[in-house]
């Protein structure tokens, strides 16, 4: 299992590497290559989650290190899955090392697997945790295109057509790829947090709880909806939305992690060490 | 290639080995010298074909081209006489054009050899132009070396050597990015407008006023697939009717710009205005209407038409003539650092050319036909011998008889080509030779 592991972050890391040279150096044997190495290490990281599976018989997300691995998995195969649809490849100069660095925080958390609670075993749980892993993977490149955004209109801005200039797409295609993945990983979120209550009736009887991981979640939700019906209605595109972006995937992660460590609740016996 | 019956088109007949004639390039460049003197020496195409032929019936010319461009004229020749050819050829162009020779001297530079080699290939590859990169030169070159075929002045040497610098003027350009930045104010604002927008395709143009660059611009646009409406402002109407029609647009009076301002995408502006003509008033409001589409200003005028704090406009991006030219400045730097994964390639073509240019003699035509043969006799006498229960004497004896045949059957074409007499083309027979048996396999 740790060898599996060692492999799978070495395969991340060696992507992500690639990804970074193809980004500095605009060598294109090096894009292939990068995502080649991602896939494999995607497909190993999809084995080994299989493994677990069986292994527990449950999700593999009972504490926080299968937690992030997880998220790391939904990461790399949303972002191999659009790749296609959006011809982002420079996306993976974030999207590998993102991935990389959450496989390496699960390595470095305790892998102690708890005595599986029979309330986790439900379909609900499993359409709930997956839709919203998915859902915030696309979220999380939501906001790293965002980022992408921002840093190519600032060298169109300033007149600086040295670095990013070159390397990066145009503004209206980050623009519309963002929102293309907001709209992705909002409708997921919004399912997912729609199924998370149906499963909280079945478990608790009641569908909100005042949990803070509820809180922050919908918190996260109305930040995005907001977004959207901004541009909607106001065109709040491109830089407004960008920035929005990355405020939204902050939300996300302090959702994903902060409440953890802050805040108590009933998420916190699988999210927490 | 030209083919060796003696006829015509051969080039004039060398009683000399080929790989013994040296190739020799003299020339004059917008480096070495001013424009007077280029203008001067210019040659039309009519000129050009004269010029080759008279120059072809001079005794130490075999064969010869000439390029001329409104930045260089350049002779290329292959001589049995190189010292001759340094010395006459500088004057024999001075006097047909009728300069003092003194003057030309000064600016003339002559490369011979590898260097001349590698001038022909940096030439046609745009590293010796005053734009590094810039694509016609290619297409000079390529007419130069018609113009020669034309006339029958270039033979096999001169016909090698320009077909290896077009490929590797192509290798050049695919390979480099030497020609891949913009270097002109109208390209550049097209590659600004192309990380703005993802298509230009569907994009909306506004031109105010006329000038060369801003219509260049447009005209740019119009070719990279452009379908979108173009309108064009004019504080004479006349003219903003005459330019709309050139560019299947719609003409607008001048004070319809503002009203236009939230339909189009790009704003060329190009007017003798002494004051700005769109100001951030008048951007600012329509910014919410146009539900924040990016707009693109590019400002070509001098005094600028343009309020520069539009810039600080949300979505709104505007370039005036100093900035395209900074990304010019920076495009040309890019080119610079290009050029030498260029000249690598260039290096490796001139050991290439060299190669074939040294095996184009008669000994190792002959040595590499012989080795050819006897190579492919002996392979076949091998798998003979293995499939049959010879004795050592029968072995003997048939190793003897394809010996015996290899030789007899490289007599005659040995022969000729040591000698194929004094009145054909010994080069274009050994260029023959070495194709029809591909003797240039390994070098190639």
């Amino acid at each position: 299992m740790t060898a599996a592991l060692i492999i799978i972050i070495f395969l991340y890391m060696l992507s992500s590497a690639a990804y970074l040279g193809f980004f500095m150096m605009q060598n294109k044997i090096l894009q292939p290559i990068a995502y080649s190495v991602l896939m494999g290490g995607f497909l190993l990281h999809t084995g080994l989650m299989g493994y677990q599976y069986v292994q527990i018989g449950q999700m593999p997300v009972q504490n926080l290190h299968q937690t992030l691995s997880f998220a790391a998995w939904a990461l790399a195969g949303v972002y191999l899955l659009l790749r296609y649809r959006f011809h982002l490849k420079i996306l993976g100069a974030y999207t590998a090392p993102l991935t990389t660095l959450m496989m390496i925080v699960a390595f470095c958390v305790p892998q102690t697997t708890e005595t599986p609670s029979t309330i986790l075993n439900s379909i609900w749980l499993i359409i709930h945790v997956a839709i919203i892993f998915i859902g915030e993977a696309a979220l999380a490149l939501a906001g790293g295109t965002g980022g992408l955004y921002l840093l190519q209109e600032h060298a169109i801005k300033t007149k600086n057509t040295r670095f990013f200039f070159k390397r990066l797409p145009s503004l209206e295609f980050l623009d519309s790829a963002g929102y293309m993945f907001i709209i992705t990983g909002f409708t997921l979120l919004t399912v997912g947090l729609i199924t998370g209550f149906i499963y909280a009736e079945k478990v608790w009887g009641k569908i909100w709880s005042w949990d803070p991981k509820e809180i922050w979640s919908v918190i996260t939700w109305l930040i995005y909806a907001a977004l959207l019906h901004e541009r909607l209605v106001a065109g709040w595109r491109g830089r407004r939305a960008a920035i929005m972006a990355i405020i939204g995937f902050a939300a996300l992660i302090f959702t994903f992690f902060g409440v953890n460590f802050f805040l108590e609740g009933h998420h916190n016996e699988f999210t927490r060490w | 290639m030209n083919l060796p019956d003696g006829n015509r088109q051969a080039p004039k007949p060398q009683a000399v080995s080929p790989a013994s004639l040296e190739i020799i390039l003299i020339g004059v460049n917008h480096r070495t010298a001013p424009v007077e003197l280029r203008e001067k020496l210019g040659f039309t195409a009519e000129e050009t074909e004269s010029l080759l032929t008279t120059l072809r019936k001079l005794s130490f010319i075999q064969e010869v081209l000439l390029v001329s461009t409104c930045n260089r004229v350049e002779v290329l020749i292959t001589t049995d006489q190189p010292k001759t050819a340094r010395e006459m050829l500088s004057s024999y162009i001075a006097e047909w054009k009728s300069i003092p020779a003194s003057k030309l001297e000064s600016a003339v530079y002559v490369y011979s050899g590898n260097d001349a080699i590698r001038h022909v290939f940096r030439v046609t590859a745009s590293l010796d132009s005053m734009m590094l990169g810039e694509p016609q030169i290619l297409g000079q070159v390529k007419a130069a070396y018609r113009s020669a075929v034309e006339t029958k002045t270039a033979g096999v040497i001169l016909n090698r050597l320009l077909h290896k610098a077009f490929s590797i003027a192509k290798r050049v350009r695919k390979e480099t990015g030497i020609g891949g930045h913009a270097v002109s104010i109208s390209y550049a604002a097209i590659e600004l407008a192309k990380k703005i927008f993802d298509s230009l395709a569907d994009k909306s143009v506004l031109m105010v006023g006329a000038g060369e660059m801003a219509e260049l611009a447009v005209e740019h646009l119009i070719r990279s697939h452009h379908s979108g409406n173009i309108f064009v402002a004019n504080r004479t109407f006349s003219m903003a009717v005459e330019l709309a029609g050139r560019f299947n647009g719609t003409p607008l009076r001048f004070e319809e710009i503002h009203e236009a301002l939230p339909s189009v995408d790009i704003i060329v502006s190009s007017t003798g205005a002494p004051d700005y003509v769109i100001r951030r008033d008048h951007v600012k409001p329509i910014m919410r209407r146009r539900k924040n589409r990016p707009l693109f200003f590019i400002d070509i005028a001098v005094p600028r038409d343009i309020d520069p704090a539009i810039n600080r406009i949300p979505n709104a991006y505007l370039y005036d003539i100093d900035d395209l030219q900074g990304v010019i400045d920076e495009n040309i730097k890019i080119r610079h650092k290009e050029s030498v994964a260029a000249e690598r390639i260039i290096d490796e073509g001139v050991i290439r050319f060299r190669n074939w240019y040294e095996n184009l003699d008669v000994v190792p035509t002959i040595v590499a036909l012989r080795e050819k043969l006897h190579a492919i006799a002996a392979a076949e006498l091998n798998k003979t011998l293995h499939s049959l229960d010879l004795s050592e004497a029968e072995q003997e004896a048939l190793k003897k008889m394809t010996e015996a045949m290899v030789k007899k059957m490289l007599h005659d074409p040995t022969m000729f080509l040591k000698n194929p007499g004094s009145h054909r083309n010994k080069s274009a027979y050994l260029d023959l030779t070495r194709n029809l048996f591909k003797l240039d396999d390994e070098i190639e």
